[in-house]
């Protein structure tokens, strides 16, 4: 009961605080508009930032975010030779190597491995420039996309060497290859293969985080893809051949636990530095990239805090500058107050509740506009932004926050005015 | 000393009351030793030349201003070693105030004004509007509640003050020249209106610097220097 007539007082307090300020509307307003811009900003920095650590998690949610990536390159010093001759270069991950990563690391769940070549796909009259990708069926286990119609790769496929394709749904529709043409003949360079089944694919999306999968991939049981296109490729351009002997492209790895990825990585490593003279392998590690998008996003969170924060500072010294203005024009009200009996604290609520009503207005007004802003990103820049319960409860607090901070001195300049001058104040 | 009631019905007194203010390396002495005690129910007039601490025993008597030396006891009760928050509480249950210069708060309505010791006072919402309607028509602006003070005559203002200084039913009303401001007939009839308020009981001290006026209350005091020149 008691806290009841409590709050009805401070409802009160608070009505009283709003009538105060619509006399001078226009003025309110301007007060209000430091704040309304600083959480406005706060607002909208929160929603980009917030959209774009979502974007990066997604990515790497696809790619896998225990998995670890190692890819066959030629190593520098390959690279730097410049031949016109014809020439060989041998370089990339073994077969050996794969079978001692998965051989060594008990942290390792799932071990695939990738071997890509560049051959034309053909069914009936259409064609269609393929990645072949010759692995095993446990890249179905990694790189997780739904089966459209049939079936994946299996062992026995691998075991009878089978030469089946699974081909994605792009790739599919391209070659007109629907339900119905599962168990047809696909041609693959100077190959026939059985269409067995057909897979839906990711439409890469063009950010740093590169998919393992791609829409023109067909796959098939690696040991078919080593004995049709063997493990030398030859390129040509212009003035120069160039035979590239590589065993594997690629090999994913995904690690049972989060929390082994960069020691696993770290040991992988070492263990390829043993065997490889030259680096002729690059190892990405998605957790490692999420780590640095985050530190990313720490510092431009950090730079865009600061500018809220300081458009924030300002707001609040705005209101305190104009409540400073109103002590004084409030005086003789003030003188008034005191006389009839309020006490030095409660004239302290009264301009404290004043400051934050303002404040906290302010704020509200701020977080509607500031909703709007990444929307009209989102619209304009395609820039994907996303508005959290915490990046709304923020600034409603700070703004809060804002108008106790910034009003307790103006309140205390209040609460020091001597009746007996006041009184007298014309 | 000089018109020394029986202490038990004396509901303000003064004993050997300073105020002291220093200015500079000289010091003035708004009141210099100052007895007195007014009795329940009391009308007093209280005149003198600007600088004769006329003011300052006012404020003084209205709990805004501490004495430098000696007592000051309101009701029976020693006010003269109270704080700041002690002093408000007692303004607050005690004492009404009424100002030359009317001192109402120009962006609240009539009701308002005459509910802000009430506000203070803690009461709920209903039973102050209910109290500051019957006060408004008791001063005979029961009409007037939603208006604001700026739309008033003097006359009217002043009403609205005693209204509003009547609010915590005061033991004591201080008007600080409640005339001042008002021509004449104005004037006679806010002193007929604290003439009534007396009958009913009510002690009330009144500075003012006309004769005319201080002639209603019914006993005198004449300051001068900081002391009491002579009561009639």
């Amino acid at each position: 009961m008691k806290i009841l007539i409590k709050d009805t007082k401070f409802l009160r307090d608070v009505q009283l605080g709003i009538e105060n300020l619509l006399l001078h509307k226009l003025r309110s307003f301007l007060t209000a508009l430091g704040v309304i811009f600083g959480v406005c900003s706060v607002v909208a920095m929160l929603s980009v930032g917030e959209g774009a650590s979502k974007e990066a998690m997604d990515q790497i949610r696809k790619v896998g975010s225990n998995n670890i990536t190692i890819e066959s390159v030629k190593s520098r010093e390959d690279e730097a030779t410049t031949s016109t001759r014809t020439r060989i270069s041998v370089y990339g991950i073994t077969y050996k190597d794969f079978e001692r990563i998965e051989g060594t690391f008990s942290s390792i769940r799932t071990a695939v491995p990738v071997k890509e070549v560049r051959k034309q796909g053909r069914l009936g009259g259409n064609t269609l420039e393929l990645r072949v990708v010759g692995t095993t069926p446990a890249w179905f286990e990694l790189v997780k996309r739904p089966v459209e119609a049939g079936r994946v790769l299996t062992e026995s496929d691998l075991v009878k060497e089978s030469a089946v394709a699974v081909l994605t749904e792009y790739g599919a529709r391209r070659l007109l290859a629907t339900r119905g043409t599962i168990g047809q003949n696909l041609s693959i360079g100077e190959n026939n293969f059985q269409i067995v089944g057909i897979v839906k694919s990711e439409a890469g999306s063009g950010t740093d985080i590169q998919l393992p999968d791609l829409n023109v991939d067909a796959y098939i049981p690696l040991n078919v893809a080593r004995s049709y296109y063997g493990d030398t490729v030859m390129k040509r351009s212009t003035g120069s051949e160039e035979m590239n002997r590589v065993e594997l492209n690629k090999v994913i790895v995904q690690v049972d636990d989060l929390a082994n990825v960069e020691s696993t990585a770290k040991g992988m490593e070492a263990m390829l530095k043993k065997f490889h003279p030259k680096v002729d392998y690059e190892m990405s590690v998605p957790l490692a990239m999420l780590r640095q998008a985050e530190a990313q996003k720490r510092t431009t969170n950090i730079v865009l805090g600061s500018i809220a924060g300081i458009s924030l500072l300002v707001g609040g010294i705005g209101i305190m500058n104009i409540m400073l203005a109103s002590v004084t024009e409030r005086t003789r009200e003030i003188g008034i107050r005191r006389a009839i009996g309020a006490k030095k604290k409660q004239i302290i609520t009264q301009f404290l509740i004043e400051t934050v009503v303002l404040s906290t207005i302010g704020g509200v007004v701020g977080l509607c506009i500031g909703i709007i802003i990444p929307l009209l990103i989102e619209l304009f820049t395609g820039m994907p932004t996303v508005i959290t319960a915490f990046s709304i409860i923020l600034p409603f607090f700070i703004s809060i926050g804002i108008g106790i901070i910034f009003g307790i001195y103006p309140a205390a300049r209040a609460a020091e005015v001597d009746p007996i001058i006041a009184l007298r104040h014309e | 000393m000089i018109n020394t009631q029986a202490a038990e019905d004396a509901i303000i007194k003064l004993e050997d009351a300073y105020k002291i203010y220093p200015m500079g390396s000289e010091e003035v002495r708004a009141l210099n030793g100052v007895d007195v005690s007014f009795k329940k129910g009391s009308f007093w007039a209280i005149m003198g030349h600007s600088g004769s601490g006329k003011s300052t025993m006012m404020n003084v008597l209205g709990c805004l201003d501490r004495l430098t030396k000696g007592h000051y006891f309101l009701e029976g009760e020693d006010v003269s070693g109270l704080n700041d928050d002690s002093l408000s509480e007692f303004r607050l249950r005690h004492l009404g105030f009424i100002f030359q210069s009317f001192n109402l708060i120009p962006q609240l309505t009539v009701q308002r004004n005459i509910e802000l010791p009430l506000y203070y006072l803690g009461w709920d919402p209903e039973q102050s509007a209910e109290r500051a309607k019957e006060l408004a028509k008791s001063v005979g602006l029961g009409n007037r509640l939603d208006h604001r003070p700026t739309q008033l005559s003097g006359g009217q203002m002043q009403r609205v003050a005693i209204a509003r200084a009547l609010a915590n039913d005061p033991l004591i009303l201080l008007a600080d020249e409640p005339t001042g401001n008002l021509d004449t007939a104005t004037g006679v009839q806010i002193i007929e209106m604290l003439r009534e308020l007396n009958k009913q009981g009510k002690t009330i001290i009144m500075v003012t610097h006309e004769p005319d006026i201080a002639e209603n209350a019914k006993n005198i005091l004449i300051m001068k220097d900081g002391v009491i020149e002579r009561i009639e």
